[in-house]
């Protein structure tokens, strides 16, 4: 029998238990929606984190170390990536030639030091310790200030601050918004390094304030406190609104890059350089962060630049575990959904063997008239098909709509906390075309049983049936 | 008695092949046994029977003589225990279940004493049913069927379900669906018995002009009864059968 003809047959005889066959394909969009709800929440889960860990530029950023002083690159001292220890080059300072290298790596957007000190945050008469950070001009487009008041830097050497909401809150009187630090100065008073001139050159009494110039010869370096003051620009949200910045480079308070190295802030690791014997000449980097053009492009650039001789970190490693987990986490999700496909599987068997006792006859008269026992199998599996399609469409429709309502009362319990609700589901279209798909191959296998035995029916008794 | 006009123009029947000697169907030695807890039943039992191509064979006897199992045999909807049947030359027992299917999708019509009617479909759907099953196309299908329908009188009925019919109407619907497929040989068991005598010659009459219409070739009938005076009356030839052997044949044309 032609495809057409077997589909209207199938069609026609499940109109005729209307009831029953409805009541199956429910239990078939039944068990499809808790599949497709459950999965749905597992990728909605899945992207959330993706989009949090892009967006803080952890998927594409690798923080490099000189293993002189890295904790990464010495035994016992911190976390060690597993790729230092084989073929990694001798230690070699983390200087200028240093990030001239690196910035000349195929792949490489950028290299920023990575500039991190503690300061005395002032707004008289409230002062608070805070940790400021340089942040490179890049992060304007990168998206890791979501949802910032105010704006970016105006320009890489602007005096401006951006602050974090929390540190703005306790720099304001109890009760002002953060948002109405915007426009206001605030000063910084932080460890300055001003490094000494060689022996032949040196007068205690000269200009103290004045810096030795990087590429200078200088004996070491004394540490005085200074203060600067900068114009707050921009105020991150407060950190319970479930938005603003995170990843490693979380800091109170933000200032352009450039003003950040101009700074000379004392760093940790220059009483380390002015102890050791080859610390002689030019700056020294405490870390660098690279940007890698594509988050495909970190694990090579993280092999060139532990080949160079430097300790290499990037969060590659742990993204990579973290779709493992997602990974075997939607498994058991579509294992538990698929529970009550299994249920519903059961269902299919009973109403098409229960078919095959009301239409025993049917079956007779079908054979006497020339069907082969394929055109009876196909027949039955017809009718289990359309059932599956037609409980795997609705399946997805009703797992659609669970997923929005557990969205939606989620959404109306953050909000409710006063948190910002993120979006937690998410139906791709492999998993409507996946369930309906599954819906079909597994009501096609609860008719194997049936269909089989319909076709096996002597035609002589068939017709016998009363 | 309203007259039954039978329009055979379009017979497209199934040549016989050379091998069948002019017979439609021939049994050679046929037994048909089966079990029944520990007894042994021979409902049919070492027959051996030539139908000639054209011929009008009634198969008489009592309940139980079997005589439907023998025309379950020649449908194939049935296999012998032992023996041959050849129908146009092919033999039943060696076909494979599709081929068996095709036969009694093309080679033959069957006609049931309770019809058969599918109830759920109306007249025309019961009737395109075998066209469906032969793959014949969707464009093709409503000429047959209406020409089936009409060769029997039922063409203003065609939207109507079984269960709207009388009787009569339904089993001259189930002889337009044997004969759909214009096969050259037709099967009836006991098609009259469900009826009223009046019905009954009915539908006798009509199965007299499909075996020998007023234009065109016939078609070879093998019917079951148990009413003697209606085979007598229209069939070419009677064999009655007794515990499953033939026991008398008598020639009337």
């Amino acid at each position: 029998m032609k495809l057409g003809d077997l589909t209207e047959l199938a069609a026609r005889n499940l109109r005729e238990a209307v009831l029953r066959n409805s009541l199956t394909t429910l239990g078939i969009s039944v068990g499809v929606a808790s599949l497709v709800a459950l999965l749905s929440l597992g990728v909605g889960l899945q992207q959330l984190v993706d989009r949090s860990v892009a967006r803080a530029g952890l998927f594409d950023t690798i923080s490099v170390r000189s293993r002189q002083s890295s904790p990464f690159g010495q035994p016992g001292g911190g976390r060690r990536n597993p790729r230092d220890a084989a073929d990694a080059a001798p230690p070699r300072p983390l200087d200028d030639a240093a990030r001239k290298e690196i910035a000349a790596l195929p792949n490489v957007l950028e290299v920023n030091p990575e500039i991190r000190f503690t300061a005395e945050a002032r707004r008289e008469p409230i002062s608070q310790l805070a940790m400021v950070a340089g942040m490179a001009s890049s992060s304007e487009s990168s998206g890791t200030l979501d949802g910032l008041n105010g704006h970016f830097f105006s320009g890489p050497n602007a005096e401006e601050a951006i602050l974090q909401g929390d540190l703005a809150k306790r720099l304001l009187d109890a009760g002002q918004a953060p948002a109405s630090l915007l426009g206001q100065e605030i000063t910084l008073r932080f460890a300055q390094r001003q490094a000494l001139p060689p022996p032949s050159q040196q007068a205690p009494t000269d200009a103290p304030n004045q810096a030795v110039g990087p590429d200078e010869e200088a004996m070491g370096f004394s540490i005085v406190p200074s203060e600067k003051k900068f114009l707050v620009v921009g105020v991150t949200p407060a950190s319970d609104s479930g938005s603003g910045q995170v990843g490693f480079n979380n800091a109170g308070i933000y200032l352009p890059l450039a003003i950040a190295e101009k700074l000379q802030v004392v760093q940790q690791g220059d009483l380390r350089d002015v102890s050791r014997s080859s610390a002689s000449a030019g700056v020294r980097y405490a870390a660098l962060n690279i940007r890698a053009a594509s988050p495909t492009a970190v694990a090579q650039i993280e092999s060139s630049v532990i080949h160079m001789g430097f300790a290499a970190f990037s969060l590659i490693d742990v993204t990579r575990n973290l779709r493992t987990f997602f990974a075997i986490f939607d498994m058991f999700l579509g294992i538990f959904g698929s529970l009550a496909l299994a249920v519903a599987s059961l269902g299919i068997i009973n109403t098409l063997v229960m078919a095959i006792l009301e239409r025993r006859r049917e079956i007779g008269v079908l054979k006497a008239l020339g069907a082969a026992d394929r055109d009876v199998r196909q027949l039955f599996f017809a009718e289990a098909g359309v059932m599956g399609l037609v409980g795997g469409v609705f399946g997805v429709l009703l797992g659609w709509a669970i997923g929005r309502a557990i969205q939606l009362a989620t959404m109306i319990y953050l909000k409710r906390q006063g948190m910002n609700p993120p979006n937690i589901w998410s139906v791709p279209w492999w998993l409507v075309l996946g369930a309906i798909a599954f819906a079909v191959v597994v009501s096609l296998a609860s008719g194997i049983y049936p269909a089989s035995r319909a076709a096996r029916l002597d035609p002589v008794e068939a017709l016998r049936y009363e | 008695m309203k007259p039954l006009r039978v329009t055979l123009r379009s017979m497209n029947v199934t040549e016989p092949t050379s091998s069948s000697n002019g017979f439609a169907i021939r049994a050679e030695r046929v037994c048909r046994h089966y079990k029944m807890g520990e007894a042994l039943i021979r409902a049919v039992d070492d027959i051996s029977l030539q139908i000639g191509t054209g011929e009008f064979l009634a198969l008489l006897g009592a309940s139980g003589s079997g005589k439907s199992t023998l025309l379950n045999l020649m449908a194939g909807l049935d296999r012998p225990s032992s023996g041959a049947i050849l129908a146009l030359g092919r033999d039943l027992a060696t076909m494979s279940s599709q081929d068996l299917a095709a036969h009694r999708n093309r080679t033959i019509g069957i006609v049931f004493q309770s019809f058969q009617l599918l109830p759920r479909m109306t007249l025309e759907e019961n009737v395109e049913l075998p066209l469906r099953l032969a793959e014949v196309p969707r464009a093709d299908r409503p000429a047959r069927v209406h020409e089936a329908l009409e060769r029997v009188g039922l063409a203003a009925r065609t939207r109507h379900r079984p269960t709207e019919l009388s009787g009569g109407e339904q089993q001259r619907a189930a002889i337009a669906r044997a004969l759909v497929n214009q096969p050259m040989i037709l099967l009836a068991d006991e098609p009259t018995g469900n009826l009223d005598s009046k019905t009954g010659e009915e539908i006798m009459s009509l199965i007299a002009q499909i075996h020998r219409p007023p234009s065109g070739p016939g078609r070879t009938i093998v019917m079951v009864t148990h009413e003697r005076v209606l085979a007598e009356r229209y069939a070419d030839r009677i064999v009655t059968l007794s515990d499953g052997a033939i026991s008398r044949e008598e020639r009337l044309r």
